[in-house]
Order: structure tokens, then sequence, then C-alpha cells
């Protein structure tokens, strides 16, 4: 309804202003806290979508992820920042798979439309990349995964290969979306490219990859937006996404390195040290 | 078609303001605005509500359950993680 609508407006706002706050020492904690505002109106206006029938699994799940939410929030050390904002960006990101899968699941076979289909493609294909990409990220921060870097040889060729071969099963699913074999597949390679392109990244290096994850997230809560047809989430998540990028070019530029040679440095043989 | 016109256009348009929105991020500010920017990622909650709710299919309520679970720990451990560490920029920047 368009009132729905013109509310979704003012939460873009919210994140907006929010946003732009953040990345100023004096206004950064009044953004976080117009952001969350935002969030919340974004979110207790869509209790309202029409389209929403029943509640009990809304409040179950609202509730159990709150709590794990904050108590994870209110536990974490100062010092171990940047690995808790990887653990919610992978849940973000995992979030947003699961949401394009929800909304295939419903469809009735024979009604999908190619902007669905090619956008269920790419919401399962990043946000599953952004879910074990950023767990690996963890890992790497906590020292459970070895920080150096872990890279088989050829790896950034496979990672190409792989990612080459993602996006033709993105492209297979969108012209044949009832072989549930493709389907998984690109599930599963999705999975496994999170794995496999963060592994060879240096531990140092880390809070670049999560911001650019957080990037990905982004881009995959807007695909889920396109999904389901809804301006807010499409909105946000570019949002996101275009930030995301900027500040992960910022935090290149402060390290004297660039993108490219962060996600591909492993055997760039310019950093001179062993694999 | 005209759907997938008008949703690039603001999918376009988003992401030129989401380039304009941030420049010269003193380093301090990095994770804590990396953190804000995450936690707004988690807008995909109201997806999940749509998928969880509005569903006849247990099936794809259950995927809509964890995906609602995921989302709300993104955006509630977001936001309040964030608030913590601007908080403590906060009281660092008195002692000054």
């Amino acid at each position: 309804p368009n009132s729905i609508q013109l509310i979704y407006l003012i939460a873009t706002g919210f994140f907006i202003v929010g946003i732009r706050r953040l990345g100023s020492p004096a206004t950064a904690r009044s953004g976080n806290q117009l952001a969350s505002i935002g969030m919340f109106i974004g979110v207790f206006v869509t209790l309202f979508d029409r389209d929403i029938i029943s509640f009990e699994f809304i409040i179950a799940g609202v509730i159990l992820g709150a709590l794990l939410g904050a108590f994870a929030a209110k536990k974490v050390k100062m010092t171990a920042m940047p690995e808790m904002v990887a653990v919610f960006n992978g849940f973000g990101g995992g979030a947003s798979a699961l949401v394009a899968w929800g909304e295939f699941s419903r469809l009735e076979t024979g009604s999908f439309e190619v902007q669905a289909l090619i956008t269920t493609g790419l919401s399962i294909l990043i946000g599953s990349i952004t879910f074990t990409g950023s767990f690996i990220a963890f890992g790497k921060l906590k020292g459970f995964i070895g920080g150096g870097r872990i890279a088989l040889p050829g790896q950034n060729i496979i990672n190409l290969v792989l990612t080459a071969a993602a996006l033709a099963l993105v492209g297979w699913f969108t012209v044949d979306p009832e072989y549930q074999l493709v389907f998984w597949s690109l599930f599963g390679l999705a999975l496994l490219i999170g794995v496999l392109t963060v592994l060879p990244i240096g531990g140092a290096d880390m809070p670049v990859v999560i911001s650019l994850l957080n990037s990905y997230s982004g881009i995959a809560a807007s695909m889920a937006g396109f999904v389901l047809g809804n301006n807010l989430l499409i909105i946000s998540g570019a949002l996101v996404g275009a930030a995301g990028l900027i500040l992960t070019n910022i935090m290149c530029q402060a390290m004297n390195r660039t993108l490219f040679n962060v996600l591909f440095g492993a055997f760039g043989g310019d950093e001179g040290g062993p694999g | 078609m005209e759907d997938l016109i008008f949703n690039l256009f603001i999918f376009v348009l988003a992401s030129f303001v989401g380039f304009e929105l941030i420049s010269k991020v003193p380093p301090t500010l990095h994770t804590p605005l990396m953190s804000g920017a995450n936690a707004i990622s988690g807008i995909t909650l109201i997806g999940a509500l749509i998928i969880a709710g509005g569903s006849e299919s247990v099936y794809a309520q259950w995927i809509g359950f964890v995906a609602i679970v995921f989302a709300t720990i993104n955006v509630v451990g977001g936001f309040m993680v964030t608030d913590r560490m601007l908080e403590m920029f906060k009281k660092k920047e008195d002692d000054k």
C-alpha cells in the first residue's frame, strides 16, 4: 500500500543522513542512532503489510535473533570488534540468500519472471559468498585458521574459474529454474567461493576484506529487494553496497595498498614474502 | 519489464548516493562506519518478515524464520556494537 511506501521513504532518509553522520567524528554516534531509528521504522511498518498473515514465526525469530545479537554485542571485547562485525555481516548476507530462496520456494511453478529469477540467483550467489567468507574472516582474526596466507598453487585462477562457473549457473538457473541440481549447485558453489576467496588473504588485510564483504551483503540485500519488489530493500542495500565499496577503498589507501593487491596479492609477486 | 526498469533506476540512483555519502573518513572511524553500514544491510530483515509471515507454505516459513534470526542478529548486534565503539571513541576525545 502507498502509506507503507511513504513511510519507507522516511526510513530511507534516516539511513542516508545516518551514514553521512557516521563519517565524521563529532556526529558519528548520532548517525548510528538515526540509522537504527530508520531500521525500526522500516521493520515496524512492514508488519502492517497485508501480505503478512501470521506472526508466530516472526515473533519467535525476532526475539531469538535480538537476544543472540544483543548478547554478542555486549560481551565482545573492544579489541575483537572487526571479527564481531564479520560475524554479524555473515549473518546478514546469509539472511539475504535465505530470503531469495524462501521467495523462490513459494512461487508457483510456471509463474517465474526473468527479473525475479536473475536476482534470486544473484542474491543467493552474493549472499552465500558473504556468509562463508565472513566466517572465514572471523576464523582468521580469531586465529582458529592460520592467520597467514593459505593458498593452493594457482588459487587466483581457480577462484576466477569458479566465479565464472557460478555466474554461468545463475544464467542456467534463469533459463531452467525447475532443474533442482542447478539451484543446489549454485548454492554450494557460492558457499565454496566465499571460503576459497578469503582463505588466501593474510590476517592483516582482514579488515579490508570484511569491509568488502560488508559491501557485498548490501548488494545481496538489494538483490533480495528486486526479488520481492521492495523499494526499501533495493535502496538501502544499494546505499550500503556503494558506501561500503568507498570505505573499502579508503581503508586500502590508508595502508598504501590497492584493493586488487589485497585480493589477489597472495601470488602477486610484489609482496616478496613466502606464500 | 516496467518493474525491472523502475527498480534498476532506484538501484542505480541509490548507488550514486551511496558513493557520494562518505569521503575522507578518519582512520579511527573506519571500523565504526563499517559496522554501522553493516547493521543497515540487515534491512534484509523486512524481506525475511514477508517470507516468514506471508507464506502458506510451511517450508518457506521455516526458511523465513531462519532468515529472521540471522537478519535480527545482524541488525540488533550491529547497531549495539557500533554504539559501544562510538561511546568509547567519545570518552577518549573527552580525556584529551
